[in-house]
């Protein structure tokens, strides 16, 4: 540029001194000009004091790493199974109605995960309690250990009414602890403990459903624990970790398909292209 | 990485940070970003590719964040408690005068349009020419609310009291 800007300061000179967005010339043009009128000088600097608190408060937002539900990647994959997101909401909103009635998708299909913050469904805020009180669990985390598989499979699906499957999820580098019996209600739930290598301990929390047919997976987080609930079969089901949700999505349709007779996915959602 | 996912990626940070700024609850912030991205994917193919697409990004959360206060029926959201923890609170140092949790209020109370172009200039540090394409208002209306949103900011600030202002509901 050449020479002086010879336009008297305004306003928008005064913002763009505040947001930072003058040329050097104009800037101290304006810095200038503010230098003879202390009135205006006191509110400049109180308008940029303002932005940088404002800055320094909402900063540490967008230094988070991006949650995985929020990854490109993830959400094209489920743009796949969108066509099921109006049957998935309805289906999502009768459950939390009570759950009259199931809504059923297609059979074959594996339910499209629906993004829920809701713990409303008692079936999730019970397995959710169950895993807070177990997972701290050092010396009794399960009633009957995995190497009694059989006894636990046969205990378990007596006291429930129904056939149960312990799902194998060691693709997932998760191991079956064992297992516990909970009341819900008048019925009875049970509780199948996995873990990893590290230590982080998911439960998968089962029991008889009022609801017939099937609906999407449900995503639910009280504080660091999320839980992916859905229900099949006549079964609500739910599983639950401090881990992320993909991980955890990964674990919920492997469960989805042993529980219903189809072999497992294989890998995790991460390793998918 | 695919294109698509180099490109949007990277703008996510700051559609989170405006959107906690919007809605102050964290789950319900990343609920809004992640139908942002989920529309932003749907309408790729029709994007205008000579468009600004941080901006556009904006413009998609802002009307999704519009078009669920319309749902509430309510226009100001009240502050969850668990965004003012994510906050520093500084208001124990007195040369901060007043803590950041009264200027988050101070900003709520503010309407809506003030609210977005200050966040969007002042803390996206976005152009006013692309604040004007996100709000969808000529530049000259984003520098008169640019004034506004401070002037008010400013007299909170000063007299330390919410009641002072009108706040919006």
């Amino acid at each position: 540029m050449s020479g002086p800007d010879p336009r008297p300061v305004g306003e928008d000179d005064l913002h763009a001194l505040i947001d930072e967005r003058l040329d050097p010339q104009r800037r101290s043009l304006v810095e200038a000009w503010l230098a003879e009128r202390p009135e205006q000088a006191a509110r400049v600097a109180a308008d940029r004091e303002t932005r940088l608190r404002l800055r320094a408060g909402l900063d540490p937002i967008a230094r988070e790493p991006i949650p995985a539900r929020l990854r490109i990647a993830n959400l094209q994959r489920r743009r796949q199974t969108s066509i099921w997101r109006p049957v998935a909401a309805a289906a999502v909103l009768c459950l939390a109605l009570g759950g009259i009635g199931g809504w059923v998708t297609a059979r074959g299909l594996g339910p499209a995960p629906v993004v829920s913050t809701m713990l409303s469904e008692p079936a999730t805020q019970d397995a959710v309690a169950a895993f807070r009180t177990f997972v701290v669990e050092a010396a009794h985390p399960v009633e009957v250990r995995a190497n009694e598989m059989p006894h636990l499979v046969s205990w378990l699906s007596q006291r429930l009414g129904r056939q149960l499957v312990a799902p194998d999820l060691r693709g997932l580098g998760l191991r079956l602890m064992g297992g516990r019996l909970l009341p819900a209600g008048s019925e009875q739930a049970a509780l199948l403990m996995y873990d990893d290598d590290r230590g982080t301990r998911l439960t998968l929390y089962s029991r008889v459903g009022t609801a017939e047919g099937r609906t999407v997976f449900r995503f639910a987080r009280e504080g660091d624990v999320a839980a992916f609930s859905w229900v099949d079969g006549g079964m609500a089901y739910v599983v639950t970790a401090r881990t992320d949700e993909a991980r955890l999505l990964a674990v919920a349709e492997s469960v989805d398909a042993q529980v219903r007779g189809l072999p497992a996915p294989k890998g995790t959602t991460q390793e998918r292209p | 990485m695919d294109e698509i996912a180099t490109l949007i990626e990277p703008q996510i940070p700051g559609l989170r940070r405006y959107a906690v700024a919007l809605l102050r609850d964290r789950e319900a912030a990343d609920d809004l970003v992640q139908d942002t991205l989920e529309r932003a994917l749907a309408a790729w193919p029709q994007r205008r590719r000579d468009g600004d697409l941080r901006a556009w990004l904006f413009t998609i959360q802002r009307n999704l964040f519009l078009a669920g206060l319309r749902r509430r029926g309510r226009a100001a959201p009240q502050a969850g408690p668990d965004v003012l923890d994510i906050v520093p609170d500084r208001s124990s140092d007195p040369a901060a005068g007043l803590g950041l949790r009264d200027l988050f209020a101070g900003l709520d109370a503010l309407p809506e349009d003030q609210r977005s172009v200050l966040l969007l200039v002042a803390v996206e540090d976005m152009s006013y020419a692309d604040a004007a394409a996100v709000l969808d208002i000529p530049l000259g209306t984003v520098m008169s609310r640019l004034s506004r949103a401070r002037e008010r900011m400013r007299s909170f600030v000063e007299t330390g009291r919410i009641g002072l202002l009108r706040r919006v509901k």
